[in-house]
């Protein structure tokens, strides 16, 4: 099933991005619809954070577009890029929290930039954000001295602290225990509605982020293998797609690295 | 032909601090307009570096007035002491070890600071928020970087030259005139030498600050790659220092 896609945000077209000689996609068409929650799935090192920094603008495709709101991401200006990333945060794997500042000033840190208000009202609006991830408790201590699930409510709290229509999530439930993992996911799909956002998860995941999106898209080798909603992907009849959400060391996906020589060539080469 | 790829790859290496530099030039107008962030960073890259600083000039001071005062007392001309040590500090010695010091414990300390931040995404993080690094973080250490030198090649003169330094040698305790010391300094340095001085301490300061940031911005974000980074940035440093002093001190003593 397409989703729906007279309401999208992001409209990705003919995706081509390359590494050097690694080609990392090539050609794919994404469609992330506003006010849902879309999931990206696929292997580790198939390039979905490549994905998130495309669409931020961090980096230039190749060839293809990627138009947020209708606007083509990669045709603006750097100035014209920044009011555009006022409209959408990302959340990085590691929080990419400043080291320097507590979480009060982390969260504080977009308000004081990009506006004018009062001292207590940004004050407030910290605190409101705070409250909303469950680290109000928490806002006088250091990067440095909270756990890496808080470092990812921090973060989050911060993305949100511009409202933002759009927030992209790269790999928010690594390494979390299934505490922080519970607390994540349910603030991830709470926050979107209660926000009206627009959410983007890339994740390799699976079974946690299917019970909070709207959508999934499973891409590999450079290629969406399979889209639809949860219940579409569970009952996939790709090799590749069955692969990845039954976790099995070998299939499509090779659990052997590709070489251009063979075992017996590699270990004869040695005593030559 | 291989001889050429160094020469190709450091011209290029060239062209990109050329173009980053002038990056940072047009971020500076913003970055005035937010001084805090400015003091913060004269305080990280000057006030720290203070006691290395003091203590340099101070031995250095001490030392050019034992050599000295064993050269020039053979020839009777003991009172001339100060203007030695003087003339050596202000004119070289000065500019050129503040800016090593300086290098080695500032310049390390912004380029490892830059690469980590760029290492753990807290820069691309700021890039997604809107906010330029170039303006947020580049700029005001650079800025900071060129205030900082000439203050700190004046206090590393004063401490050479007089409080612990040459005058706790010479005359407290080699026994050099007081009145000589000074009244020799005041007859023989002249305004243009503390100009130069100043003038080399800027460019050096300017020197180092974009070397160090360059590096830092432009560290691969691995824990080698800030290693290579703040080595980078001491090495380059130094050379360029000592370059650049040939350079001024011929243009200034012709």
């Amino acid at each position: 099933m397409n989703p729906d896609t007279s309401d999208t945000l992001v409209r990705v077209r003919s995706l081509r991005f390359a590494f050097g000689p690694r080609v990392i996609y090539d050609g794919i068409d994404i469609d992330i619809v506003r006010g849902k929650v879309t999931a990206i799935l696929g292997p580790s090192g198939t390039g979905k954070t490549t994905l998130l920094r495309l669409i931020g603008g961090q980096w230039k495709p190749s060839s293809g577009s990627i138009e947020f709101d209708g606007i083509d991401v990669h045709a603006q200006s750097r100035s014209e890029l920044f009011e555009l990333r006022k409209r959408m945060g990302l959340l990085f794997q590691s929080g990419a929290l400043l080291t320097d500042l507590t979480v009060f000033e982390n969260v504080a840190f977009p308000l004081r930039e990009h506006t004018k208000l009062p001292e207590s009202m940004i004050r407030d609006l910290v605190l409101m954000k705070l409250e909303a991830v469950g680290l109000r408790g928490a806002a006088a201590l250091y990067p440095e001295q909270i756990s890496g699930g808080m470092a990812r409510r921090v973060a989050l709290a911060r993305a949100i602290a511009l409202e933002p229509e759009m927030i992209m999530y790269d790999e928010p439930f690594t390494g979390q225990d299934p505490i922080s993992m519970g607390v994540l996911v349910r603030l991830i799909r709470g926050l979107n509605q209660a926000l009206g956002l627009t959410s983007v998860i890339v994740t390799h995941d699976v079974e946690d982020v299917l019970k909070i999106a709207d959508y999934v898209y499973v891409i590999s080798g450079g290629k969406v293998l399979d889209h639809g909603t949860p219940d579409e992907i569970r009952n996939s009849k790709s090799a590749l797609v069955s692969q990845f959400l039954n976790g099995e060391a070998d299939g499509p996906v090779s659990f052997h690295y590709k070489s251009a020589t063979t075992y017996e060539q590699d270990l004869m080469a040695g005593r030559a | 032909m291989n001889f050429l790829t160094p020469a190709t790859e450091g011209l290029r290496g060239l062209g990109r601090a050329t173009l980053f530099l002038l990056t940072i030039l047009a971020a500076i107008p913003g970055a005035l307009l937010r001084p805090r962030l400015i003091i913060q960073q004269i305080y990280s890259v000057g006030n720290l570096s203070l006691i290395i600083i003091i203590i340099s000039g101070s031995f250095i001071g001490m030392v050019l007035a034992l050599q000295g005062y064993r050269t020039l007392v053979n020839f009777g001309a003991a009172s001339s002491l100060g203007v030695l040590v003087a003339l050596s500090i202000v004119r070289e010695l000065g500019p050129v070890v503040t800016g090593l010091l300086f290098a080695g414990r500032a310049g390390t300390a912004l380029a490892a600071e830059i690469g980590l931040m760029k290492a753990t995404d807290q820069l691309a993080g700021m890039e997604m928020m809107a906010v330029d690094p170039i303006k947020r973080v580049i700029a005001p250490r650079f800025i900071a970087g060129l205030i900082a030198m000439p203050l700190l090649v004046s206090i590393f003169s004063m401490m050479a030259i007089g409080i612990a330094g040459g005058h706790a040698i010479g005359v407290e305790l080699l026994g050099v005139d007081d009145g000589s010391y000074w009244s020799q300094i005041n007859q023989s340095m002249h305004g243009g030498d503390i100009r130069d001085m100043l003038i080399k301490s800027s460019v050096f300061g300017l020197a180092i600050s974009w070397i160090a940031v360059y590096q830092g911005y432009h560290a691969a974000p691995t824990s080698e790659g800030v290693s290579r980074a703040t080595t980078s940035t001491v090495v380059v440093s130094s050379l360029a220092i000592l370059a650049l002093d040939f350079v001024l001190t011929a243009f200034m003593f012709r």
